[in-house]
């Protein structure tokens, strides 16, 4: 079956009960995903989450432990991955060292014996505003030329299916932005559907219709990126996702429209629309932006909540905001993000505040934290053996 | 960008300056060396390769003069010895190749997650050299002669003409050869593709190119560089080889090489011009083949 014509659109993806063992770990432990055509879905998730994998299973460079892979609705589990409708932009690029630029843009047409390789390389090149570099080599190109190269070399293809794997790691802040858009434009103007794989969470909302937030080998929350952000579902999508301020409690009085959560001596109410568990002990929390900080305790309404009193502990000025950590005493603390827009209290370090937030902002979650921390456990044979070796030097000069 | 680049190259001529000098010094034993051992016998050598037979001398005795003569007479003489040597060298040189090349690629590449099967093969390639190279031809002499095991089984399987022999033939000299300089092959080959960066072969895999398609377009391009050293390693001492060749060891009357000439005229015939004018036709001649071979081959940017 090769590949001999151009992807007329993108085509769906779909991945049924995907596991992959490697020899010692688990990458995936159990993935079902349909990614429908010509969107642009991002796969997010700290490094070490399944997300590379997953993008080289759909790739053809791995192949499924367990699980089928469909491209378009056709089976591609068992198909080389020079046979499959997809092409990749590498982390590393990947560019040939040994070819030019237009020889690596028109590799992909050559081998498919598609007539005017050379022209429709060109057409590409112009497409990433790097025609004029054409006959150079890769090792001549800067980080952000190479990159839009290996973006050429993958969309001259026309793949049904575009992968995308952390391709603007490399490239520093200006430039990055600058592909985002590029890529966006590109995606809208081909219509490919794009499989995008990042760690960057800012990357994954500015540029997909969908994400998906990858944790252990696992999809935890999938959806538009306005609606993760504002009603993430579990404690790690509320913290991977931007920030949030987390309370734990138990619930102490449902109604229709509310739950009524005590968390330490304080109540919190949080909409039973936003509430994924009703009762027993939960996890309430709202985004940093949302909460208002007062100098002077606010009046208790019923469509707000109102914690404190609290010490500022910590101020810093970014330029648009100010970002302060509230210490709420047995609550824990809480980062307000304020605005810099000329009005509203300005509170000092040590000042005496209150913050509050609107009912409506909260949400409650799924799960709870864990003291283990952000980060998972590190139970690599290496580290377990270099605490092993420290808690022997340590014992050994207490004797 | 550009601009700092010269401005840092006008800033910089005294400091090269130093440089420089520095490097000649630590150049100097190097030089001096080559100048003794290399350039003197050299020119000797030329000298000699000119040299006509003393009016009333002995036999083995030369008077210093222009006779370039004897160039004209040794090709003569010995263009079936030239010819030879090159393409039994050739033939070697490209059987090693095919023997070499998946052998580094596996300890190379295919290996790479197994780094104790990869350090043993490749002791394993180099383990016959820890015995004499004479030796080693000599045993294989043994192996293949008429009375051995596998002549006498390869004839008795009817493989082989009852009166027919190995040892003495074209295909033992160069089997020889190709024996004897496998390694020289298989090292270079070896250091270029455990460098061998595998995220290109699955860049070409994921633009559908299929296995063969990714040896051939990538695999060995980017691998040139190990090629060219290994076939230069192996061609260049085995044209000059005579220990192969020799009656003595796996070759015949009939497959003489340039070596053996060049050792019978120094040596028994004490024609010292002849032997002479005879290395410098094999030094000049490998020289113009290898330096085509470089230019050819395209590796300039790669090494």
């Amino acid at each position: 079956m090769a590949v001999r014509e151009f992807a007329e659109r993108g085509a769906d993806l779909e991945l049924v009960g995907i596991q992959k063992r490697f020899p010692g770990f688990t990458a995936i432990e159990e993935l079902d995903l349909v990614i429908p055509a010509g969107s642009f879905f991002a796969l997010l998730g700290p490094s070490g989450c399944g997300k590379t994998t997953t993008l080289r299973l759909v790739a053809g460079l791995e192949e499924p432990t367990r699980g089928r892979i469909l491209i378009g609705g056709k089976d591609v589990t068992d198909t080389k991955s020079h046979e499959r409708p997809v092409n990749t932009v590498f982390q590393s690029y990947a560019l040939f060292p040994h070819m030019t630029v237009i020889e690596n843009v028109a590799f992909g047409l050559k081998r498919r014996r598609i007539s005017d390789a050379v022209a429709k390389a060109h057409e590409a090149l112009r497409l990433v505003e790097l025609d004029h570099l054409a006959q150079r080599r890769p090792q001549q190109l800067s980080g952000g030329q190479q990159q839009r190269v290996a973006l050429a070399r993958a969309i001259v293809n026309r793949p049904a299916l575009l992968l995308l794997d952390e391709p603007l790691g490399a490239l520093d802040l200006k430039l990055r932005r600058q592909m985002q858009l590029e890529l966006k434009t590109i995606q809208e103007e081909v219509g490919l559907t794009f499989l995008h794989v990042t760690h960057d969470q800012e990357e994954a909302m500015t540029m997909a219709d969908t994400v998906a937030v990858m944790n252990k080998g696992a999809i935890e929350q999938m959806g538009a990126p306005a609606e993760l952000y504002e009603l993430p579902r579990t404690v790690f999508v509320a913290n991977f996702l931007g920030q949030s301020n987390l309370f734990t409690g138990q619930v102490v009085g449902t109604t229709s429209t509310a739950i009524t959560v005590e968390a330490a001596d304080a109540r919190i109410v949080v909409p039973t629309a936003r509430a994924q568990r009703h009762q027993g002990e939960v996890a309430v929390g709202v985004r940093p932006e949302k909460v208002v900080l007062h100098t002077e305790e606010p009046a208790a309404t019923a469509d707000r909540n109102v914690l404190g009193p609290g010490r500022v502990i910590d101020v810093s000025f970014s330029g648009v905001s100010t970002q302060y950590l509230v210490d709420l005493g047995a609550l824990g603390t809480v980062v307000v993000f304020a605005q810099n827009v000329g009005s509203g209290p300005v509170a000092g370090l040590g000042a005496e505040v209150w913050v509050s937030w609107e009912v409506a902002h909260g949400f409650g979650l799924d799960d709870v934290p864990v003291e283990a921390g952000r980060f998972p456990a590190d139970d690599s044979t290496t580290s377990i053996a270099a605490q092993r070796r420290e808690g022997l030097v340590s014992e050994l000069e207490e004797h | 960008m550009a601009f700092a680049a010269f401005a840092t190259a006008e800033a910089q001529p005294q400091v090269q300056k130093r440089k420089s000098r520095i490097a000649l010094f630590l150049l100097l034993p190097g030089i001096l060396y080559l100048v003794l051992f290399f350039l003197t016998p050299l020119i000797s050598l030329v000298l000699t390769s000119l040299q006509t037979p003393a009016e009333f001398g002995d036999i083995g005795q030369y008077d210093y003069a222009f006779n370039w003569q004897n160039y004209v007479t040794v090709v003569q003489q010995y263009l079936p010895h030239i010819l030879r040597s090159f393409g039994y060298a050739l033939a070697a040189t490209v059987l090693a190749l095919l023997f070499s090349y998946p052998l580094a690629y596996f300890i190379g590449v295919k290996a790479r997650r197994w780094p104790l099967l990869q350090s043993l093969m490749l002791v394993l390639v180099i383990a016959p050299f820890f015995i004499s190279f004479l030796l080693r031809t000599l045993a294989w002499k043994q192996l293949l002669s008429d009375e051995s095991f596998i002549i006498t089984s390869l004839k008795a399987l009817s493989l082989m003409a009852p009166d027919a022999h190995f040892t003495g033939t074209p295909a033992a000299v160069i089997f020889g050869l190709t024996y004897n300089f496998i390694p020289f092959m298989t090292l270079p080959l070896y250091t270029t593709l455990e460098r061998l960066d595998t995220r290109y072969l699955e860049a070409g895999s994921d633009l559908y190119a299929n296995a063969f398609t990714v040896f051939r377009k990538i695999t060995i391009p980017l691998s040139m560089p190990g090629i060219v050293a290994g076939t230069l390693l192996t061609f260049i001492p085995a044209a000059g080889d005579y220990v192969n060749a020799s009656r003595d060891f796996l070759g015949g009357p009939d497959t003489q090489m340039m070596g053996n000439v060049i050792e019978a005229n120094f040596l028994v015939l004490l024609n010292y011009p002849a032997a002479a004018a005879l290395s410098i036709i094999l030094m000049a001649a490998i020289l113009v083949l290898v330096s085509i071979y470089v230019k050819r081959s395209g590796t300039e940017d790669l090494l």
